[in-house]
């Protein structure tokens, strides 16, 4: 296991060694409590990032296919022209949020639509490609919200790995180790002082010999 | 600097539909070509969707952009039935952060 730190065996090192101790227990407890709450807060985004995900693969399936249909159905030119220009804009409003001291994404949909959903005209495509976009239209804020959520998890999840090293590293290296090294100066320390009132009683009997 | 722009990176005949609603489309039909797009792309896009096949090709690359918070790179499914990269991506996560699957086991 741990051994001890190569250090002097004096009062000074012994005091430091024991401050350092106490701020150690001090960190490993509060890490501890912050990986706690951490998992919390995981397995919360967990289970909205799956069950995101089951919809938007769903539907997003779905709508695919509709749309795999509608491409087989009318000419390839003709939907090639009717989606090369979107009737809407759609950006993203980026920013961060503190969870846990993690900087996950928040991301905001602007859209800005102009004119009519569908920016094509009705008689040169099937309605199949109609169906297919107005389910696209539909699924995009859950895309948007999926890819929040589950950067969310990724993030949070590679975090909590690195506290649980810090908090292992903590409870089985750094604390032992100083337990251990406080134990032996202590030891040590005591030793010297049995010594030094052994060779005084030793002294003080040679002295009421000579006397005596 | 990084815009607030949505990328679709994968096969010509399924990311067309994405066009419709005004994402930008990449064409990516294997690994190599895939992973140039998205070296490019994370420079610029905010949030990128990558189909499913591609994504799992390219493993090892989108773990390298898991840790920060942009760009948000998510696979998705073609038509049809997903192929479970996703699911098996949310997995992972719990089983790196619990040390076992908890999540799915459960309903299971």
């Amino acid at each position: 296991m741990a051994g001890r730190l190569q250090v002097n065996p004096t009062r000074m090192e012994l005091k430091r060694l024991k401050t350092r101790l106490k701020t150690a227990q001090r960190g490993h407890k509060l890490l501890k409590d912050k990986s706690d709450e951490m998992i919390r807060r995981f397995m919360e985004f967990a289970k909205e990032n799956k069950s995101l995900r089951e919809e938007v693969e769903k539907e997003l399936s779905s709508a695919l296919t509709t749309f795999v249909v509608a491409k087989a159905v009318s000419d390839e030119a003709a939907i090639q022209q009717a989606v090369a220009m979107p009737s809407k804009t759609v950006s993203l409003d980026m920013d961060s949020r503190n969870v846990m001291s993690v900087l996950v994404p928040v991301i905001n949909i602007k859209e800005s639509q102009s004119g009519e959903t569908y920016p094509y005209a009705f008689s040169s495509v099937t309605a199949e490609l109609d169906s297919s976009i107005e389910a696209l239209n539909k699924i995009l804020h859950k895309m948007v919200k999926l890819a929040e959520v589950e950067k969310t998890c990724n993030m949070l999840a590679i975090e909590i790995e690195k506290n649980r090293r810090r908090v292992n590293a903590l409870e089985y290296v750094m604390i032992p180790q100083l337990e251990e090294t406080i134990r032996f100066i202590t030891m040590k320390l005591d030793e010297n002082e049995r010594s030094n009132i052994v060779r005084l009683v030793k002294v003080k009997s040679m002295i009421a010999e000579e006397r005596g | 600097m990084r815009e607030g722009k949505i990328a679709v990176v994968g096969d010509k005949d399924l990311i067309l539909a994405f066009k419709a609603i005004s994402m930008d489309v990449f064409c990516a039909e294997d690994k190599d070509e895939g992973e140039k797009v998205i070296r490019k792309l994370a420079k610029t896009y905010s949030v990128i969707f990558v189909t499913e096949d591609l994504a799992a090709q390219l493993d090892g690359l989108l773990c390298k952009y898991k840790t920060k918070a942009y760009p948000a790179i998510i696979p998705i499914p073609k038509s049809g039935k997903s192929n479970g990269y996703g699911m098996a991506g949310i997995k992972a996560d719990v089983e790196r952060a619990i040390g076992t699957d908890i999540l799915f086991n459960k309903e299971d």
